[in-house]
């Protein structure tokens, strides 16, 4: 099965202008996000890292228009985002994947609200990327019967099926122990090399914002700000123990501390 | 050697039972007021077996033979037509709670509160409104089920994990298909613990109901029971009481419990 593949320009996707996002706290008003202006190229793999309570989730739930901005815009191409849409489908932290489906089930649950589609097409598109992500033959497991790993692979399966523009990605291996991650940041690597997706990530984790991204963007807390952009010129496949990613892991880590540090005093 | 599980226990009733057995024919109590289990076993064949006149309706028809299966009847589709009336009714409205802010304020507080309020209570209304009818019995096992019902729908789809719903949200669920193919699965398990529950309450209000209430349109356990009571026969009032309990056990056997088992396993809750 072919399946269009976007092309890849400069363009791009998604632009963030001077957004601000705050929330009413136990200690009133916490600025989450603060004066963030970016761009998110076409076919690009965008990562965002920071420490806990940078407001990254916060920005990832602004993309995906799940929470709307108290100043600035967001825009995808020249549409402004205001609410979820099929063009930008998010692969969340833990699995939200429906317990009282199948994998199979899961995955076709965003293709059948995708109009325009037989539902041969649809079935013929969930075993497809059911395939890709290595789990063809698990298309009748329902979650609980699947192991972490492969059920954040349904989850990806899910928010590629119905061909996203853009695929944020809410911290999704996070609850993965370390081999099943390292797995899975090859696949990652596979399906975008293949696929050209355009992808904002979020982590926590530099070493794994490293390995994944084109231009990783450091972000700072209290309020979160981008800090530093890095752009990454490692060629893919990429593994995480190349010496080379270390280095540069090192270089944001430093970028990072020297930051708190600052801010301390 | 290892006795299979149910031996113990089986040697225990049966032991209890003979003691019982012993106690009233060694006359140490009154036999009329406690009869004996062998006495509670003959009526047993008697009300089951004695396909006598039985006919709807004649009061004293009913404490004839043979009276059993038919009451036991009665009772029963009074109970399922009442409980799906009460669950039909519940379970939009318990949605609706969880929904609309101010119906949750309002209406759900009231539910909260007739929850509570047992539903005997009814019954003096129920008659008053509807007279001495079916209808009367009916209503008392809808506001026994109805309550408990719409209170269990409206936790359960207000403790909706968020993730999902953030999930299907951004695949372009929305509205009603947001609601059938995602709230309400998940929701599914508090659900049905809520028609557990409501129709617990609807099996005591309606046994209730046919205590209190000589209706007319239909002779059920209820009133067997009552009956029993009048004629000075403890046997068919424990031989009813024993029904009962099965009956209410039997629900949760053939009903209640498989369809948890399935839920439950479905979704990994449990081995």
């Amino acid at each position: 099965m072919s399946l269009p593949i976007p092309k890849s320009n400069a363009q791009a996707a998604l632009t963030l202008r001077n957004v601000t996002k705050r929330f009413n706290g136990s200690a009133g008003r916490v600025t989450a996000l603060e004066d963030i202006t970016l761009d998110v190229r076409e076919g690009e793999f965008l990562v965002v890292v920071g420490p806990s309570g940078c407001g990254k989730s916060t920005l990832l739930s602004l993309l995906a228009g799940l929470e709307h901005t108290d100043e600035g815009a967001i825009k995808l191409g020249d549409e402004p985002v205001h609410s979820p849409g099929r063009d930008r489908l998010v692969m969340f932290q833990q699995d939200a994947l429906f317990p009282w489906l199948n994998a199979l089930e899961n995955v076709l649950f965003g293709l059948r609200l995708k109009p325009g589609l037989s539902d041969a097409e649809r079935l013929e598109s969930a075993r497809y990327y059911l395939n890709l992500v290595g789990l063809g033959n698990k298309e009748k497991a329902r979650p609980h019967e699947l192991s972490g790993g492969m059920r954040q692979r349904v989850a990806l399966a899910r928010s590629l099926a119905p061909n996203p523009r853009v695929l944020l990605m809410d911290e999704p291996f996070s609850a993965l122990d370390a081999l099943t991650r390292e797995q899975l940041y090859g696949d990652i690597q596979e399906i975008f090399t293949k696929r050209k997706k355009t992808i904002v990530l979020v982590t926590h984790n530099i070493r794994e914002a490293v390995c994944l991204g084109d231009r990783v963007v450091l972000f700072s807390p209290n309020p979160g700000r981008v800090q530093q952009v890095f752009d990454v010129n490692l060629p893919r496949p990429r593994r995480m123990n190349d010496p080379a990613l270390a280095n540069l892991a090192a270089e944001v880590t430093t970028a990072l501390s020297s930051h708190l540090t600052a801010d301390k005093q | 050697m290892k006795l299979p599980r149910f031996v113990i226990p089986t040697f225990i009733a049966l032991a209890v039972l003979g003691g019982w057995e012993w106690f009233v024919r060694a006359g140490h109590v009154n036999d009329v007021l406690v009869p004996a289990p062998s006495h509670i076993l003959q009526w047993f064949w008697w009300a089951l077996f004695d396909q006598a006149s039985f006919e709807s309706g004649q009061y004293l028809a009913a404490i004839q033979k043979g009276e059993l299966l038919p009451a036991t009847w009665v009772t029963m589709r009074r109970l399922i037509i009442g409980f799906a009336i009460g669950a039909a009714i519940g379970i939009p409205l318990g949605a609706l709670c969880a929904r609309v802010r101010w119906v949750r304020d309002t209406f759900g507080v009231l539910a909260l509160g007739l929850q509570t309020l047992p539903s005997v209570c009814w019954v003096p209304l129920a008659l008053l409104w509807f007279g001495i009818r079916e209808e009367a019995v009916l209503f008392v096992v809808v506001m026994g089920t109805l309550w408990a019902v719409v209170i269990a729908v409206q936790e359960s789809v207000l403790n909706v994990q968020p993730l999902y719903l953030r999930a299907a949200q951004t695949m372009g669920s929305k509205g009603w298909h947001l609601w059938s193919r995602v709230i309400f699965p998940a929701a599914l398990p508090g659900v049905l613990s809520g028609m557990k529950q409501g129709w617990a309450f609807a099996w005591r209000s309606l046994m209730a109901a046919e205590i209190f209430v000589v209706i007319v349109t239909g002779f059920g356990l209820g009133s067997l029971l009552n009956a029993g009571r009048e004629l000075l026969r403890m046997d068919q009032v424990m031989g009813v009481m024993a029904v009962v309990m099965l009956v209410g056990l039997l629900a949760d056997l053939v009903f209640f419990a498989p369809l948890e088992r399935w839920l439950r396993r479905s979704r990994g809750l449990e081995r």
